[in-house]
């Protein structure tokens, strides 16, 4: 047992791309499977770009959140964030003087003003983020419902026209029943998902921030040692994070075109598990930001597979808190195995107990 | 008499918040303390609060242990609440007449169903080494469609005489029955803490597990027995819940009560990165929110702004007990005192307090 805690913390930093590979492994085989079960559905292209499609902006939003995980905070005001930022650019685009860019501005607007706002307050005056996040979810939340309560359909004819635009891939689609054939369609949300995943990656990789972000949550005291601004590092994560969120806002009213209040609600745990099931840790320094788009495929293709055979509405959140029991389970067993040690059970000793009785 | 000092210091924040705003309440209006007797129980502003907070502080009570042990939350204490009091009705409306002995039951056999969600988190957490947040996440996801699964059909009706005195009043009694079953428990987690050695044994696995396991404190069997307490805790919150509402509704039943109590553990003066904690802090903190939700209601809110209020009292609160903020106003103290002693300006009483407060700072932090 002393030998594996050793190991273990020597090994964290490659445990969590291996955390990363199991997840681009198991979402590789739970895709393979979907085919063979379902290949009317899962064979064609266009149900594989959906999952982009329809899930942009929640991989938008723990793209941000893994940098802060990363720092070492946590962010869980995002998802009403987002709620926010989709209600003010309806309500926005409604009203007279209302225009796409000026929504794409308030959308990065309130996302920054959020990000500052709490950045500064777990930054600079040391505040649990934990504490500080959950006031701003309470915020979002509250000015989200002030601002207004009913559903809106936004109905401008240039923002329509936005939400309508596809990007076509002629060369590759499938033929329906009646053999007329219907090309490959991508939203530009996916675009962007792309692009930010290139931007934000190379930023962690390759720039001083990036480092510094790895440093500071690795080891704040140590980092401030070194000459790292622990404080400015923080600051950024924040609002990186809360940019993501307003990018995530509108990139989802571009996709449904309206808003509610209840939309969005509860992105910010299935953000929070993604990243970890792409192999980011909670306490911080350790996690790769390739991994939370793979998280969030992953747990978005058990809930596809769920609905694609069919269990009855009421109990496909336990199927699918069985699958993630599973995975997690799964992930903390290979991480074992990997770490030298020959694989057992590490019981506490009053059920070891038991089964050494057995034995004899 | 020194460490009375530190530990009353480390409650002036969540206490100094609860006066100001009943302070606050007082202003709007005087009659905030007065009591009505109706049909021998006593009703008023103080008892409804006290009966309208008691879920949460036994879950806060939960939280606190877990929080200290793990270094994480649990964010599925709604559902686990959920999934025992459906257990708890589907004995109850199972076994026909419902008399004391089949609700004792009936509670017992929640208890059970408490203690097999506790466990089934804290294998997750001590044994797979999972982050409390992600396992308990499995739950948060899946348990009120399992407590749907045990109802068997929306909202069962809970229609007897004495789960109705559970929730409500029992005759010749002048408090509310949930009032009675909080204190009892409170008193019960008190003597538990007092006789037992868990508290050094929770804070030492929080502090450092490590540490803790060279020391002959297997940190596993501390993290494991924490979730089994805070099943307990769920159990007995279902109970109170499920009989105060008189139905089961697994949809909204402690909807959002997973943030109250977090947020109730940090204004009680608890670091959520484990180590030191202080329940007698979370009590108090989940109280002092009911207080808030109802002040609000009471200066007429709007129901809309209401969480948009909740977050700028929190973060105000949370920007004066920040350790920035602290470390001035201990400053500004010295400087008072220096000038005090060098015989400027007399020396005030509130000062030396202060002074004690801010130097005793909050929870050790345990950076790992």
């Amino acid at each position: 047992m002393q030998s594996l805690n050793a190991i273990k913390t020597k090994k964290t930093l490659s445990n969590s791309n291996l955390l990363f590979l199991i997840a681009g492994i198991i979402f590789v085989l739970m895709y393979l499977f979907a085919i063979i079960s379902f290949p009317g559905s899962f064979l064609q292209f266009q149900t594989f770009f959906d999952l982009f499609n329809l899930n942009a902006p929640l991989i938008i939003m723990t793209l941000g959140l893994c940098i802060v995980m990363i720092v070492g905070g946590i962010d869980i005001s995002i998802g009403q964030v987002c709620a926010l930022v989709m209600m003010a650019c309806a309500v926005l685009l409604e009203s007279q003087m209302g225009s796409v860019w000026g929504a794409l501005l308030l959308a990065l607007g309130i996302g920054i003003a959020f990000g500052l706002l709490q950045g500064y307050l777990i930054a600079y005056l040391e505040i649990q983020p934990f504490i500080i996040t959950l006031a701003g979810l309470f915020l979002a939340k509250g000015l989200l419902t002030t601002l207004h309560k009913d559903p809106i359909n936004v109905t401008m004819p240039a923002f329509v026209s936005l939400s309508d635009f596809k990007i076509v891939i002629p060369w590759l689609g499938t033929k329906n029943r009646l053999g007329v054939f219907i090309p490959c369609e991508i939203k530009p949300g996916v675009i962007i998902v792309v692009v930010l995943v290139v931007l934000l990656a190379a930023l962690m990789k390759w720039t001083r921030f990036g480092r510094n972000v790895y440093a500071v949550g690795g080891n704040e005291q140590s980092a401030m040692m070194l000459g790292i601004n622990v404080k400015r590092t923080k600051f950024f994560a924040y609002v990186i994070c809360g940019l993501t969120a307003g990018i995530a806002g509108f990139v989802f009213i571009m996709q449904i075109g309206g808003a509610n209040v209840g939309s969005a609600a509860l992105f910010e745990l299935k953000a929070i598990a993604s990243n970890i099931i792409g192999g980011t840790l909670l306490n911080g320094g350790v996690g790769n930001l390739l991994g939370s788009p793979i998280g969030t495929l992953t747990l978005l293709i058990i809930n596809e597979l769920i609905r694609a055979a069919g269990v009855q509405s009421n109990f496909q959140p336990i199927v699918s808190g069985l699958m993630l029991y599973i995975f997690i389970v799964l992930q903390s067993v290979v991480v074992w195995l990997r770490s030298g040690e020959k694989f057992k059970l590490a019981l506490p000793s009053w059920l070891m107990l038991f089964k050494n009785e057995k034995k004899n | 008499m020194r460490r009375l000092k530190v530990h009353v210091s480390h409650l002036f924040l969540p206490l100094s918040v609860l006066v100001l705003l009943i302070i606050i309440n007082l202003i709007k209006g005087a009659d905030y303390f007065s009591l009505t007797v109706v049909k021998g129980a006593l009703y008023g502003n103080i008892p409804n609060i006290l009966f309208g907070a008691s879920e949460l502080v036994i879950l806060s009570i939960g939280m606190t242990l877990v929080t200290a042990a793990s270094q994480g939350q649990d964010i599925g204490i709604g559902a686990g609440a959920t999934i025992t009091s459906a257990v708890f009705v589907w004995f109850v409306l199972n076994t026909g007449d419902a008399t004391l002995v089949t609700i004792v039951a009936g509670f017992l056999i929640s208890c059970v169903a408490g203690l097999v969600v506790g466990a089934f988190n804290g294998t997750l957490v001590s044994v797979f080494k999972v982050q409390p947040m992600v396992a308990t996440l499995i739950l948060f996801m899946s348990g009120r469609s399992i407590a749907f699964m045990i109802d068997d059909r929306l909202s069962p009706i809970l229609a007897n005489d004495i789960s109705n005195q559970i929730g409500t009043v029992i005759p010749g009694v002048p408090l509310q029955t949930p009032i009675i079953l909080t204190a009892v428990f409170i008193a019960i987690v008190a003597v538990v803490l007092k006789t037992t050695n868990l508290r050094l044994y929770v804070e030492s696995v929080g502090i450092n597990p490590s540490a803790a396991r060279l020391n002959g404190i297997n940190p596993k069997k501390i993290i494991f027995l924490t979730f089994l307490i805070m099943g307990i805790c769920t159990a007995v919150a279902g109970f109170i819940a499920v009989n105060k509402a008189g139905r089961h509704d697994s949809v909204n039943l402690l909807k959002f009560i997973m943030m109250d109590a977090i947020l109730a553990v940090a204004i009680g003066g608890n670091s959520l990165s484990g180590g030191k904690f202080s329940i007698t802090g979370s009590i108090i903190g989940a109280y002092t929110i009911e207080v808030l939700n109802r002040t609000m209601l009471r200066l007429e809110v709007e129901p809309e702004s209401l969480p948009a209020f909740k977050a700028v009292f929190i973060i105000i609160l949370m920007v004066v007990a920040s350790p920035v903020v602290r470390d001035y106003a201990a400053k500004a103290v010295k400087w008072v005192r220096a000038r005090a002693d060098s015989g400027a300006i007399p020396v005030e009483t509130g000062t030396t307090d202060a002074a004690a407060d801010s130097n005793s700072n909050t929870p050790a932090k345990t950076e790992t």
